[in-house]
C-alpha cells in the first residue's frame, strides 16, 4: 500500500543532489537564525556543540597537561581549580546533555515518525537561542575570571566560600536548563501527536524510544535543578539561610535538590546515545534489533528508575544508613536494564550479515567501552566499595567512560551514520574508520590508567599530587593528546566531505527507516507524500520489496 | 637500549619497580573490601569478555562475505531472562556484600578509642583526648579500634586514607564518624577528596601508623599540658555553665555527670540518647533539646564557641563520672607510660617534633 | 491510498511548499490560516498544544516541588519557628488574595468559554476583569511584603527577632496569638521560614506578573478579534497556566498561613 508513499531509490550510480533541499530551499543568515525548520535548528545545534566541544576540549587538554608532573608547575591551583570547573560545566551543559538530542535528535525525531517538523517549531528555536546565550554567557565567565566550584556547586563553598562568578555561571546553566526542557517537552509532545498514520509505539526505532525517555527525564528533573540554583544565587546575594548550617540550613538538601537532576542527567546524556546505537547495530548487521520491546522498554526503565538513584552520590556524606541501602538497592536495579541493552546488541549481531563500515566501528567502541563504564559503575553502587572508590580517579573515569566512551562514541557513530542523509555526501571510509580506531586507542590509554590511579587513591580534582601516581598520569596524558587527535580528525574529514565527498543518494546504507526513504538532503517538509508505516521498525523484507518493486517499475516504465 | 631515551628508561624502570594495582592493606577492614573488590573485578572481566567474545565471533561468522544474507531472528524470551536475572543476581550479591562492608566501616565498636578531628580549609586537625593536637597528621596505634568523629567548621571536606580503604565527609554543623583499626606500622596518605577551594590539593597529610609501644611514647612526648577533658573544664568554667549545671537541688538546668550515653527524657516528647550529636546541638541549639522537667532558659552558644570548644566541652561532659569516663579512661590512658587509671596526661612535653603543635 | 483524506491534504500541502511560498492566499488555500502547515489538521494542532501546555504545567510543578520539599523539612524541623513566622502572616489579606484569585480564575474560565463560543465582547470583558484581578492580588502581596520590611522580616536585609524574642512588642498579633517568646537559637530559624515565604511567593507573584503581561497582549489581541474566530488554542492554554498560578496560591496560602495557625 505505501509503495507510492516513500520517494524511489535512485540508481547509486546516476544519483544527484537534489536541487530543491532544506539547505537550498532559502539563503541568507537570516533565513537560518530565523528559521522554524527542525533539520536547520540541527544544524545550528550541530555548529554551536561542536564549538563548545573543543573548548571544553581545550580544558581538558590543560588539565592533562598540568597533571604531567606532581607538582603545580602549569598552573597556580585556582588557576587548575578554574579550568577543571569549566571543563566539566561545558562539557555536560553544553556538551553532552544537548549534543545527540539537539543535532540528531532533532534531525531525525520528525523524519523517523514521518512528521514534516517537530511539533512546536518556534519553541525549538528558542531553545536553541537559549542554548546560545547560556552557552555565550559561560564563555564570558570564563574570559572574565572564571569560577572555581566545581560543576556540581556544592554548598556551603560556592554560596559562602568563593569569590569567582558563581552568579554569572549559575544563571548560564539555569538559561541552558530551560533550552533543555522545552527540547524534551518538544519531543514528547512530537512523538505522541505528529506520528505518521501506521506508526504505532512499536513500530518506533528504537532511537525514538530512547529519546522519549530521556526527554522524560529532560522535562521532569530539570526544573529541580533550576529551583536549586535560584537558591544558590539568593543564598549567596542575600544570605537567606537556606543552606547555611550557621542559620540552621542544611547544606545536604541542596545535594539532594542537586543530585535530584544531575543523576538523571547522566541518563538524559547516554540515552539518546543507545538509540544510536540500536539504529547503528541494526543497520550494519541488516537485522531488526534482538528483542525490540525488551530494548524499547529497558529504556524506559532507566528513565523511571534513574529518578530514585540519586543519593548515591551522598553515601560518604553521613544520610543515614538505611537510606544508603534504599539507594544502593535501587542502584543495582537501575543497572540492569543497561546489561539487558548491551546483551540484546551483541545478538542482534547474531546470523546477521555485518559490515565494518566507520560508524559500526564506533558502535563496538561503545559496546566495550559501556560495558567497562557500566560494570565499574557498580563498583561504586555497593555502598561498601563506594567508600574507597569514591573521589577518587575511579569516578572519573567511570563517568568518563560512560560519557566519552558511551555517548561521544554514540554521538560520532550517529554524526557518520547520518552524515550522508543530512549533507547529501558521503565521508570518506578508509581515514574515518582510521580515526575511529585511533579514538579508540587514545581513549582507553587515557581514561583506564585513571581507574588504577583511582583504586591507588588518588583523589579527584587535585592539582597536585604525590610523585608514586606519576607514571600512570603520564601515560594518561600520553593518550590524551592520541585522543585528541582522534577528535581532530573528523572535523577535518567531515568539512572536506561537504565538497568533495561522493553523492550519497537516498539511502546508501540500505536502513529501512523512514529517513532514508526520503531524498538526501531531505525537502524542507521531510516527505513529498506523507508516509504510511505498514510494516515493524528494522523490516529489511519490506526493504527489499520495495526495491524489487521499485526495479520493476522503473523497467516498465523505460520498457 | 640505545633507540630508548635514558630519561624514557628510567621512567619506565621506576615504574616497573613501584607498579601497583593496589594500595597497602593497612587496616583490618582492607582486607575484606579488596576481597569485593577483587569479586567485582573478577565478575567485570567476565562480563566484558562475554561481550567482547560474542561480538568477535559473530564478526567472523556473521560478516557479510561469509554471511551475505541475514536471518532475521525475533528474539528470545529465555535469553531475555538469563541476561536479565543473571546480571540482577550478581548485582544483588554486590549489594548485599558491600552493604556488610559499609555498616561494618560507619559502625564503631563500642570501645574504640576516640579522637576528633575538625578539617577547615586547607588543613586537618586532630584532637586527641589527652590533650595532643596535630595538623595534617595523624598518630594511632595498631590492634586497636580507633574511631574518628569529624566535623568541618567551613565546607564540605573529606577524611580518605586509602591504605585503610576508609573515607568519611566532613560536614559543616553536624559530626560524621568513622573508625578503622590500623594493622601494619608505616607512613600512609591521608587526602582531603572533597573539592573544597583553592588549596584543595595541599589538604594532605600523614597517617603515622605505630606499635602500641611506640604510641605509647609519642603520646607521652607530645602532650599540650592539659588534656581535652581539662581543657573543656577550663572553657565549662569560664562559660559559667556551671551556674545551672550543678549538683544543687534548685539547679535550674540538669546535672551532667552520667549524662553521655544516657536515654534523656525531652521536654517534647519523645526520648533521645546523649551521644556527641545530641550533645552539640543541646549547646548550640537547646530550644530543641530541652531536657524534660527543665524549663527552656539556656542560652544558645552558636557563634561563642569554636568547634574545637564544643569538642573540649563534650569530651569534659563525657568525662564527668559515668559508665563512658571508665571506658574512655581505659583506652586512653592505659596507653600513657607508667599512667595508673586517672590522671591523663600532666608531664610537661619534651620538646615537640614534627608536625605536632603543642 | 489518494483516496485518504489525511495523506491526499499532506501531499497537497507539499506540493504548494514546493513552488514560491510568497503568496499566503495560496498556501493557505484548503484550510484556515492559523493551521501551521507541518500539522494536518486543526484538531491534531489544537491537541498538540494543549498536550505541550499540561508537560509545562508538570515542568511547572517539579519547579515549585522543590520549594515544597524545603518548605516540609525545615517545617519538620523548626515547628515553633514556623508557627511564630506564620503568626506574622496576615490572614485576612491571604484570605482575601484567595478569593481574588479564585474569582479571577472564575473569569479567566469565562474568558475561555466566550472565546470558544466566539463572544468577542465578552471575551475582551473576562480578559480585562481577570488583568485586573490580577493587579489586584499583586497590590495586596505588596501591602503584604511592605508589612514585613517594615518589621525587619527580610532574610539578609537587617532581619530582626524582635518580633520573636518579644513578642509582646508586637501588639496587633500578641493580641491574637499570645504567643510565648522563642529561645534566641529558634528566634533565628525564623529566618529560614521567611526565606521561604519570601521565595515561595516570589516565585508565584514572578509567575502572576508573566501571566498579566501575557494578558495585557491578549486583550489587545482579542479586541480585534483574534481568538474570535475559531482558534483559540492560545486563550485556553493561558487559561490552564493562569489556573495553574491559582491552585499554586492556593497551595502556598494553606501551608504559609493556615496550617500554623493553632498551635
Amino acid at each position: 500500500m505505501s509503495t507510492n508513499a516513500i520517494i524511489s531509490l535512485p540508481d547509486q550510480s546516476t544519483a544527484r543532489i537534489p536541487k530543491d533541499n532544506f539547505i537550498t530551499r532559502e539563503n541568507g543568515l537570516l533565513s537560518w537564525l530565523l528559521t522554524g525548520d527542525h533539520k536547520r535548528i540541527a544544524i545550528l545545534y550541530l555548529i554551536s556543540i561542536t564549538f563548545f566541544f573543543f573548548i571544553g576540549g581545550a580544558l581538558a587538554g590543560l588539565i592533562r597537561l598540568e597533571l604531567l608532573t606532581p607538582q603545580t608547575d602549569l598552573m597556580a591551583t585556582d588557576t587548575y581549580n578554574k579550568v577543571f570547573t569549566m571543563h566539566g560545566i561545558i562539557m555536560i551543559f553544553f556538551f553532552l546533555v544537548p549534543s545527540v538530542p539537539a543535532t540528531l535528535g532533532n534531525f531525525f525525531i520528525p523524519m523517523m515518525i514521518g512528521a514534516k517538523d517537530l511539533a512546536l517549531p518556534k519553541i525549538n528555536l528558542l531553545s536553541w537561542y537559549l542554548y546560545m546565550a547560556g552557552g555565550i554567557l559561560a564563555v564570558y565567565t570564563m574570559a572574565s575570571g572564571g569560577v572555581d566550584t566545581g560543576w556540581t556547586f556544592t554548598t556551603p563553598l560556592s554560596t559562602h566560600y568563593v569569590n569567582t562568578n558563581v552568579l554569572t555561571t549559575g544563571l548560564a546553566v539555569f538559561v541552558a536548563g530551560f533550552s533543555s526542557i522545552l527540547t524534551g517537552l518538544n519531543f514528547i509532545v512530537t512523538i505522541h501527536k505528529m506520528r505518521a498514520p501506521g506508526m504505532t509505539w512499536f513500530r518506533l526505532p528504537l532511537f525514538i524510544w530512547a529519546h522519549y525517555a530521556a526527554s522524560i527525564l529532560m522535562v521532569l528533573a530539570t526544573p529541580v535543578v533550576a529551583i536549586a540554583i535560584v537558591l544558590v544565587a539568593l543564598e549567596r546575594t542575600f544570605g537567606i539561610g537556606v543552606f547555611d548550617p550557621i542559620k540552621g540550613g542544611d547544606p545536604l538538601l541542596f545535594q539532594h535538590l542537586f543530585w535530584f537532576y544531575s543523576h538523571p542527567a547522566v541518563y538524559i546524556m547516554i540515552l539518546p546515545g543507545m538509540g544510536v546505537i540500536s539504529e547503528v547495530i541494526s543497520t550494519f548487521s541488516r537485522k531488526r534489533i534482538f528483542g525490540y520491546t525488551a530494548v524499547a522498554f529497558s529504556s524506559v526503565a532507566i528513565a523511571v528508575f534513574g529518578f530514585f538513584v540519586w543519593a548515591h552520590h551522598m553515601f560518604i556524606m553521613g544520610i543515614s544508613n538505611y537510606a544508603v541501602l534504599v539507594f544502593s538497592l535501587l542502584t543495582m536495579l537501575v543497572a540492569v536494564p543497561s546489561a539487558i541493552k548491551i546483551f540484546n546488541w551483541t545478538f542482534t549481531l547474531y546470523k546477521g550479515s555485518i559490515t565494518f563500515e566507520t560508524p559500526m566501528i564506533y558502535a563496538f567502541g561503545f559496546l566495550g567501552l559501556f560495558t567497562i563504564g557500566g560494570m565499574t559503575g557498580v563498583f561504586l553502587g555497593a555502598s561498601g566499595t563506594d567508600i574507597h572508590l569514591t573521589e577518587t580517579y575511579f569516578i572519573v573515569a567511570h563517568f568518563h567512560f560512560v560519557m566519552v566512551g558511551g555517548m561521544l562514541m554514540a554521538f560520532l557513530s550517529g554524526i557518520h551514520f547520518w552524515w550522508p542523509k543530512i549533507t547529501g555526501r558521503m565521508y570518506p571510509e578508509k581515514i574515518s574508520q582510521f580515526a575511529a580506531v585511533v579514538t579508540f586507542i587514545g581513549f582507553n590509554l587515557t581514561f583506564f590508567p585513571q581507574f588504577i590511579l583511582g583504586v591507588l587513591g588518588m583523589p579527584r580534582r587535585y592539582a597536585s599530587y604525590p610523585p608514586e601516581f606519576q607514571v600512570l598520569n603520564v601515560f594518561s596524558t600520553a593518550g590524551a593528546t592520541i585522543l585528541g587527535v582522534g577528535y581532530l580528525l573528523p572535523v577535518l574529514y567531515l568539512i572536506w566531505s561537504l565538497k568533495y565527498g561522493a553523492i550519497a543518494g537516498n539511502n546508501p546504507w540500505q536502513a529501512t527507516g523512514l529517513e532514508w526513504q526520503t531524498q538526501s538532503p531531505p525537502l524542507t517538509e521531510n516527505f513529498a507524500v506523507m508516509p504510511i508505516m505498514d510494516h515493524e521498525a528494522y523490516d529489511y523484507e519490506w526493504l527489499e520489496q520495495q526495491q524489487q518493486a521499485h526495479k520493476e517499475s522503473e523497467a516498465t516504465h523505460a520498457g | 637500549m640505545n633507540h630508548i631515551s635514558p630519561t624514557i628508561w628510567q621512567f619506565l624502570v621506576k615504574w616497573l619497580t613501584n607498579f601497583a594495582l593496589f594500595p597497602p592493606e593497612a587496616s583490618k577492614i582492607a582486607p575484606q573490601m579488596d576481597a569485593l573488590l577483587f569479586f567485582m573485578v573478577l565478575v567485570s572481566l567476565i562480563g566484558l569478555t562475554i561481550v567482547v567474545l560474542l561480538i568477535v565471533s559473530f564478526s567472523i561468522l556473521y560478516n557479510k562475505k561469509r554471511h551475505p544474507v541475514a536471518v532475521q531472528v525475533e528474539g528470545s524470551t529465555l535469553l531475555e531472562a538469563t541476561w536479565t536475572i543473571i546480571p540482577l543476581g550478581l548485582f544483588l550479591v554486590m549489594f548485599v556484600w558491600g552493604a556488610l562492608i559499609y555498616f561494618r566501616v560507619y559502625t564503631p565498636p563500642a570501645n574504640s578509642m576516640n579522637i576528633y578531628v575538625v578539617g577547615k580549609q586547607w588543613m586537618w586537625k586532630a584532637e586527641h583526648p589527652g590533650g595532643q593536637h596535630e595538623i595534617n597528621a595523624l598518630h594511632v596505634p595498631t590492634g586497636r579500634a580507633v574511631q574518628l568523629t569529624l566535623i568541618s567548621q567551613d565546607v564540605f571536606h573529606s577524611f580518605s586514607v586509602p591504605a585503610f580503604r576508609v573515607k568519611r565527609e566532613a560536614i559543616p554543623g553536624r559530626y560524621t564518624t568513622v573508625w578503622f583499626e590500623a594493622t601494619v606500622p608505616g607512613t600512609y596518605h591521608l587526602f582531603c577528596t572533597q573539592y573544597c577551594g583553592t588549596n584543595h590539593s595541599q589538604m594532605t597529610g600523614d597517617i603515622v601508623v605505630m606499635t602500641p609501644e611506640d604510641f605509647r611514647k609519642w603520646l607521652a612526648s607530645s602532650t599540650s599540658g592539659a588534656s581535652l577533658a581539662q581543657n573543656g573544664e577550663r572553657l565549662f568554667a569560664s562559660l559559667s555553665c556551671a551556674a545551672c549545671h550543678n549538683t544543687r537541688p534548685d539547679a535550674r538546668g540538669p546535672n551532667l555527670s552520667g549524662v553521655y550515653g544516657a536515654k534523656l527524657p525531652l521536654a517534647s516528647g519523645g526520648t533521645v540518647i546523649a551521644d556527641d550529636a545530641y550533645l552539640r546541638e543541646a549547646i548550640l541549639n537547646p530550644s530543641q533539646h530541652v531536657t524534660q522537667g527543665y524549663a527552656p532558659i539556656m542560652p544558645t552558644y552558636q557563634g561563642q564557641i569554636s568547634e574545637e570548644g564544643v569538642i573540649a566541652l563534650l569530651e569534659y561532659i563525657k568525662n564527668l563520672d559515668s559508665d563512658y569516663r571508665v571506658q574512655q579512661t581505659l583506652n586512653t590512658t592505659d596507653m600513657l607510660p607508667g599512667s595508673e587509671g586517672k590522671a591523663p596526661a600532666a608531664e610537661k612535653a619534651p620538646a615537640s617534633k614534627g608536625t605536632v603543635k603543642p | 491510498m489518494p483516496d485518504n483524506p489525511v495523506t491526499s491534504q499532506g501531499a497537497s500541502g507539499a506540493a504548494k511548499h514546493a513552488g514560491s511560498a510568497d503568496n499566503a492566499d495560496i498556501l493557505h488555500a484548503g484550510h484556515p490560516p492559523y493551521l501551521r502547515h507541518h500539522f494536518n489538521s486543526t484538531e491534531q494542532q489544537a491537541d498538540t498544544a494543549n498536550f505541550a501546555m499540561w508537560l509545562f504545567l508538570l515542568t511547572e510543578v517539579m519547579f515549585f516541588g522543590g520549594l515544597f520539599t524545603a518548605y516540609l523539612i525545615y517545617r519538620n524541623w523548626y515547628y515553633p519557628a514556623f508557627v511564630a513566622g506564620s503568626h506574622q502572616l496576615n490572614v485576612v489579606w491571604g484570605t482575601t488574595n484567595t478569593f481574588v484569585l479564585i474569582l479571577s480564575s472564575f473569569t479567566m474560565a469565562m474568558g475561555v468559554w466566550c472565546a470558544e463560543t466566539r463572544r468577542r465582547k465578552g471575551l475582551v470583558l473576562c480578559l480585562t476583569l481577570t488583568f485586573i484581578l490580577g493587579l489586584c492580588f499583586l497590590g495586596i502581596k505588596t501591602i503584604e511584603y511592605r508589612e514585613k520590611i517594615e518589621m525587619h522580616h527580610v532574610p539578609g536585609f537587617h532581619y530582626s527577632l524582635q518580633s520573636f524574642l518579644d513578642p509582646a512588642s508586637n501588639p496587633e498579633v500578641f493580641k491574637e496569638y499570645h504567643d510565648q517568646p522563642l529561645a534566641l537559637d529558634m528566634a533565628r530559624h525564623t529566618e529560614i521560614y521567611f526565606s521561604l515565604y519570601f521565595l515561595m511567593t516570589g516565585m508565584h507573584a514572578l509567575h502572576m506578573i508573566i501571566g498579566i503581561g501575557i494578558l495585557a497582549f491578549m486583550i489587545f489581541r482579542a479586541r480585534s478579534g483574534a481568538y474570535t474566530a475559531g482558534h483559540v488554542t492560545f486563550v485556553e492554554n493561558f487559561g490552564l497556566y493562569w489556573h495553574f498560578v491559582d491552585i499554586v496560591w492556593i497551595y502556598l496560602f494553606a501551608l504559609l498561613y493556615l496550617i500554623s495557625r493553632h498551635q
